[in-house]
C-alpha cells in the first residue's frame, strides 16, 4: 500500500467513524457505520487479507448491521433534540480519550521507523484456501469452540426475546 | 510502501474514537455501535501486523473475533429490546437498577 491509497483510505475512515459517534440520529449513525465497515473492507483488500475482506463485507456489513438497524426501527428511536449530558462526564471523557492517543504516540516512536522492507509472502496469501488450510488443522478446536459460542448466542437471544418483559 | 506504524496509528485513532463514543454517548444502541468499532479497530491492526510478519495467523484471529462479535450483537441486541419493552427506553442514564 503505498502512501496515496494510505490516505485516499485513512482520512474518509477517520471522518465517517467519527461521524458514527457524534450524529444526534441513530439510524445515521448506523448507516455511516456501514460506510465505515466497507471503507475497511477496501484497506483489508490492498493489505492482501482477501477472504477476510470478503467476511467483513458479508458477516459484518451484511448480517450485524442488518440486526442493528432492524433494532433501531423496531423500537422506533427518534432523533433526540440534544442528548443529556452531564459535564464532568463529557470532560473525563476527553481527557481519557487524549491520554489514549498521548501513550499511542509514545509506544509508536519506540518502533522502528522509515520504509519496511516488503516481506516476501508466500503464494495465496491470504485467500480462502491458504486461510481454511491452517483453519482446519492448527486451529481445528478454536474454530469447533466458535461454533458452540454461536449457538449459546443464538439460544440466549431467543430465551431473552421471549420472555415477556 | 508505507511503514508498519502508519496502520498501527489508524488502528489507534479508530480504537480512541470507539472509546469516546461509548464515554459520550447515552444511547444504547450508539454505545453498542461504537463497540463494534473497537473491535474493527483491532482487526485492523491483526491485519496489518499479519501482512508485515508474513503470517496467516492474524487473519485467522480476526476470523474468531467475527464471530464474537457476531455472538456478542445477538445477545446484546436482544437484552436492549427486553430492557425497552419494560422501562420504555434506551438511555443509559435512565437503566439505572444495578447501579449503587
Amino acid at each position: 500500500m503505498d502512501h496515496v491509497t494510505f490516505f485516499a483510505l485513512a482520512l474518509p475512515l477517520i471522518v465517517v467513524a467519527t461521524m458514527v459517534v457524534v450524529h444526534p440520529s441513530p439510524v445515521y449513525s448506523a448507516l455511516f457505520l456501514v460506510m465505515t465497515l466497507f471503507l475497511l473492507a477496501v484497506y483489508f483488500l490492498f493489505l492482501d487479507a482477501h477472504m477476510v475482506a470478503a467476511l467483513q463485507i458479508i458477516v459484518y456489513a451484511g448480517a450485524i448491521m442488518v440486526l442493528f438497524l432492524f433494532v433501531i426501527m423496531l423500537l422506533n428511536l427518534q432523533t433526540e433534540p440534544r442528548e443529556q449530558q452531564r459535564r464532568g462526564l463529557r470532560r473525563a471523557a476527553l481527557i481519557g480519550g487524549g491520554i489514549l492517543v498521548l501513550e499511542l504516540f509514545l509506544l509508536l516512536r519506540r518502533l522502528p521507523t522509515g520504509d519496511t522492507p516488503e516481506q516476501a509472502l508466500p503464494a495465496g496469501f491470504g485467500t480462502v484456501q491458504a486461510l481454511s488450510e491452517r483453519l482446519f488443522t492448527d486451529f481445528l478446536l478454536p474454530f469447533e469452540i466458535t461454533s458452540i459460542l454461536l449457538l449459546v448466542a443464538m439460544v440466549g437471544a431467543v430465551v431473552l426475546a421471549k420472555r415477556q418483559g | 510502501m508505507v511503514p508498519i506504524s502508519y496502520h498501527l496509528v489508524l488502528s489507534g485513532v479508530l480504537f480512541t474514537i470507539g472509546v469516546m463514543g461509548v464515554l459520550l454517548r447515552r444511547n444504547t444502541i450508539i454505545i453498542f455501535m461504537a463497540i463494534e468499532l473497537m473491535l474493527n479497530a483491532v482487526n485492523l491492526s491483526f491485519v496489518a501486523l499479519a501482512r508485515h510478519l508474513g503470517s496467516l495467523d492474524g487473519q485467522l484471529i480476526v476470523f474468531f473475533v467475527m464471530a464474537v462479535a457476531a455472538a456478542e450483537a445477538a445477545v446484546g441486541l436482544a437484552i436492549i429490546l427486553l430492557v425497552f419493552r419494560g422501562r420504555e427506553t434506551v438511555n443509559a442514564d435512565e437503566l439505572n437498577l444495578l447501579r449503587w
